[in-house]
């Protein structure tokens, strides 16, 4: 019997498998599909304080191993997630959940987050300073030191659960980041959002989507988030949630050996709705072929 | 929603960019016309959303337009050859909507949808006129197929070189109609809607990621909040559209 399970700041989870924020929505369309609780967790659609429709369509664009999506962070507000979304969750997955949080303003950040701490439901608080599809928030706190600790700090004076800071990867320098939010109090690092990106339409001859950029993920991006958690892992002492482009049983392997506690598989479920189920069966057989008894056991093993 | 393995039947032209695909495999996910099926390609990230034409317990038939390399990759494939599917996405058109003499419009490559329409509403005894509008009388195809179901078929073609000169909303003075349906180009959706006071439903199209609402990579606003047009949708009400573009 292999042993899949894994720790994140004091929260034992079945196995490393976290379905990432906004490919997962609030779980019950996947539900539909199998039984949800197999998954260590899920880390539900990014919640800011007020509602949001998010940008204009198109919204999506496809490329090579990958995709661009710029959503913008649509959500019903903080407020409706709680009284109306959670209580729905609740039907269809009996573990705690990872709360995916964004926001405009350092006040935003603590406004919503304050509020998800109350919720016994959730797990731990995943603060996205890194969204590309946003403009005057988002990503324009994770890409300062400065930015992330003020966030960082700020959410923790108001927060009890853990607090995992969600790193956008188009900066210079990643690794300086980290050690910022890790000083700044942070429980732990996830990582890598979206690559910003985009493509351009040959027949109108302009950008696919209509925010002209957005979010590049999939198969394409693992190298790239293979590489800064191995970075990250050697300079910080918190926990990391691995992601980028995982799509099966030996990229989790991977992004465990690079450093990370557990991963996040995002734009596989959007392709393969069964991605995650499927990762989660498929564990225990690429464990056995590469000689790996207990998971946690292998995480930074490639350092 | 179900995800299976389909078998190609037949895969063959119908216009030189237009080509109809039957398909066997498990179609218990198929409630209602107009829904919509999402195919994954070797070497393709992303799948590709093609609505339903027809289909029975055992079989789909798919009619798609090749405008890309994904379309281009299918065409190409052949008898026996099998796809990943996943079946039953979207709302369809709801046939409790339509009144004894609706009329359904289809616009190129939006007709597909509309003949599953025409048939369960033949089906169901209604007297059912189709508007079968194209740029010109090459891009025609299903003409027959839609008189063999027992509808009144108008053609328009923008030069006039079949049928009726002009657009599908050219057409409209000619026949009487309970309610209309349509499927095709948004430009097309809402000259309809501007064209006349009666309800109808109306599907739209628009880039998708995943096909069964998990992205939000398709919203849209309607008076009812924001719909996803991959799940709420594609086919909403004419009294619920915001008209934004």
């Amino acid at each position: 019997m292999k042993d899949l399970k894994v720790n994140l700041s004091g929260w034992e989870l079945d196995n490393p498998i976290i379905p990432a924020s906004g490919t997962f929505g609030f779980g019950y369309e996947f539900a539909e599909l199998y039984d949800i609780n197999i998954l260590g967790s899920f880390s539900f659609k990014g919640t800011t304080k007020d509602p949001r429709f998010g940008n204009p369509t198109p919204r999506i664009a496809e490329c090579n191993m990958g995709m661009i999506n710029s959503v913008g962070l649509q959500n019903p507000g903080v407020e409706k997630v709680i009284s109306e979304e959670l209580p729905k969750m609740r039907k269809v997955f009996n573990k705690k959940v990872v709360a995916n949080v964004s926001g405009f303003s350092v006040d935003e950040y603590v406004y919503t987050c304050e509020k998800i701490d109350k919720e016994p439901d959730v797990g731990i608080i995943e603060v996205n300073i890194s969204c590309p599809n946003v403009h005057n928030g988002g990503m324009a706190f994770g890409t300062s030191c400065e930015n992330a600790a003020a966030v960082t700090k700020a959410v923790k004076a108001v927060t009890t659960k853990p607090v995992y800071i969600k790193l956008s990867p188009n900066v210079t320098d990643i690794v300086s980041i980290a050690k910022a939010c890790e000083e700044a109090g942070a429980d732990g690092i996830s990582m890598i959002n979206t690559l910003l990106g985009m493509r351009v339409d040959l027949r109108t001859k302009k950008p696919v989507v209509a925010n002209k950029m957005g979010g590049f993920s999939g198969s394409a991006i693992l190298p790239v988030a293979l590489r800064m958690v191995y970075q990250v892992y050697e300079a910080v002492n918190i926990p990391i949630i691995g992601m980028g482009g995982v799509s099966c049983a030996e990229d989790v392997i991977e992004m465990m050996l690079c450093g990370a506690t557990a991963v996040q598989v995002g734009a596989a479920n959007l392709v393969n709705p069964y991605a995650c189920r499927d990762i989660i069966e498929d564990l225990p057989r690429v464990m056995e072929k590469y000689k790996i008894e207990k998971l946690s056991d292998i995480i930074g093993g490639a350092h | 929603m179900t995800k299976g393995i389909y078998t190609i039947l037949e895969n063959r032209a119908l216009t030189p960019d237009v080509y109809l695909m039957r398909l066997a495999g498990d179609t218990s996910a198929l409630t209602n016309p107009g829904q919509f099926i999402n195919i994954a390609l070797d070497g393709f990230y992303l799948r590709r959303p093609i609505s339903v034409c027809d289909y029975n317990d055992r079989e789909i038939t798919i009619i798609y337009k090749v405008v890309g390399r994904g379309t281009e990759k299918m065409k190409s494939m052949t008898e026996g050859q099998t796809l990943d599917v996943l079946c039953g996405l979207g709302n369809g058109f709801d046939t409790a909507k339509c009144g004894d003499k609706p009329v359904v419009v289809g616009g190129g490559v939006g007709v597909p949808p509309m003949y599953g329409l025409a048939k369960a509403l033949i089906a169901q005894g209604k007297e059912v006129t189709a508007i079968l509008g194209f740029n010109t009388a090459s891009e025609l195809f299903y003409k027959e197929e839609f008189e063999a179901l027992g509808c009144k078929v108008i053609v328009t073609t923008v030069d006039g070189s079949e049928g009726t000169k002009g657009f599908v909303t050219n057409a409209l003075p000619e026949i009487e109609y309970t309610d209309y349906s349509a499927c095709g180009p948004e430009p097309m959706l809402k000259a309809l809607y501007n064209a006349t006071d009666k309800k109808g439903q109306l599907s739209f199209e628009e880039r998708m990621g995943c096909g069964f609402g998990a992205c939000m990579g398709c919203s849209c606003k309607t008076i009812y909040g924001n719909k996803r047009i991959c799940k709420e949708g594609p086919v909403l009400v004419s009294d619920e559209i915001l008209w934004e573009k």
